[in-house]
């Protein structure tokens, strides 16, 4: 079982969004789900060896809620921005935020969620993978927008996969 | 009812954002800034298309944005790993 | 539906695509307006996703209130939130490799350097 199925959830994911696709409920649909489901994580398992361990699942739920409310807020400050600020006011900066995190998944939601929420950006990331290089659209405290990302995402992913 | 004016409204806007992309995409001054406006082009018209989709009032033309979302992503990256490697496929 | 139900989710509908409309129309804008690389890759990626956003809500709302189900709009939803921060983070990873972001990138704190200008590459 765990030889045919090396990512359950992955497997799980893929029926659910075959069936978003195909966008009626048939049983030829699930026979082909269940085809994709189990080859699709057989061949990509070579890439990604370890399966993710998610602690708390409903912290994840919780989670989602929290950012895509920031994704909203963040609409609004950078069309603020983009409208109204004059151009030389504008101070962008660099921000080197250093990783508590070591999960590689945990590692690519945040970098997605500094890159969806307010006026920030992921740029890069070190290479030993300690550290993330983040874009200010406008930061006049680089400090502080790094002290927030880190107590607002970086903790709750924390307690959610490690 | 007023929702076919907002509809009109959206379109108009997503027209003007069309010509100003359009205007960026010639006088860009970096060729990575070309990329970025293609990447906002082909999100615009996603949005484009869901909206045609409601005007005629059918469910079709989701497909047709899927299928979009899906593949204008493969673009952007392709074009970013041929400028930071020289090549796409390894 | 009533009358008057018909009404509010009409105007609240026309509301949606207003105000999209208009966060579409800012991302594109920001393109024009804004004076540096860097800061021309925040506007797309966040007011152009909820431009977007807005017509995805309003079509599956309209499809509901027409008696349909349709979970495809919550599949593109999926979608461009899960590829919208990759295709920017390429895009930074390019301006930065050739040279054309910022110059004044701070050290990473590691004693490693940054994963697209280390002399051995990551980025693939």
């Amino acid at each position: 079982m765990r030889r045919l199925f090396p990512h359950p959830y992955l497997s799980l994911t893929l029926i659910v969004m075959w069936f978003l696709l195909v966008n009626q409920w048939k049983l030829g649909s699930l026979v082909m789900a269940i085809i994709l489901a189990t080859i699709i994580p057989l061949a990509t398992s070579a890439w990604w060896p370890d399966r993710p361990r998610v602690k708390r699942p409903f912290a994840l739920a919780a989670y989602a809620i929290l950012v895509l409310w920031d994704v909203i807020v963040a609409n609004f400050q950078v069309a603020r921005i983009v409208l109204f600020m004059p151009r030389d006011r504008i101070r962008s900066a660099w921000i080197t935020v250093p990783l508590d995190l070591t999960s590689p998944e945990a590692i690519s939601l945040l970098a997605g969620t500094i890159t969806m929420t307010p006026g920030t950006l992921t740029s890069d990331m070190s290479a030993c993978g300690r550290a993330l290089l983040v874009h200010a659209l406008h930061a006049p405290d680089p400090d502080a927008v790094r002290d927030q990302i880190k107590a607002r995402y970086e903790a709750r992913l924390k307690r959610i996969f490690e | 009812m007023i929702l076919p004016y907002a509809l009109l409204f959206f379109l108009g806007c997503l027209t003007l954002a069309f010509a100003l992309n359009l205007w960026r995409l010639f006088s860009a001054p970096t060729l990575t800034d070309r990329v970025v406006v293609l990447d906002t082009m082909t999100i615009n018209a996603i949005a484009l298309v869901v909206l045609y989709g409601i005007w005629a009032g059918t469910g079709l033309y989701l497909e047709v944005a899927v299928l979009f979302a899906l593949t204008s992503f493969v673009g952007t990256v392709a074009y970013c790993k041929f400028l930071l490697r020289g090549n796409i496929i390894e | 539906m009533t009358p008057a139900l018909d009404m509010a989710l009409d105007l609240f509908l026309s509301s949606i695509l207003v105000g999209g409309g208009i966060f579409a129309l800012v991302g594109s804008y920001g393109l024009l307006r804004l004076p540096r690389p860097m800061q021309r890759l925040h506007a797309p990626t966040k007011a152009t996703t909820i431009g977007v956003g807005a017509a995805l809500l309003v079509s599956a709302l309209d499809l509901l209130g027409q008696g349909q189900v349709s979970w495809q709009e919550l599949l593109i939803t999926v979608f461009l939130l899960l590829t919208a921060p990759v295709s920017a983070l390429f895009l930074a990873k390019t301006l930065i490799l050739r040279g054309e972001a910022d110059p004044d990138i701070p050290d990473s704190g590691t004693g490693k350097p940054w994963a697209t200008l280390a002399p051995e590459r990551h980025d693939s």
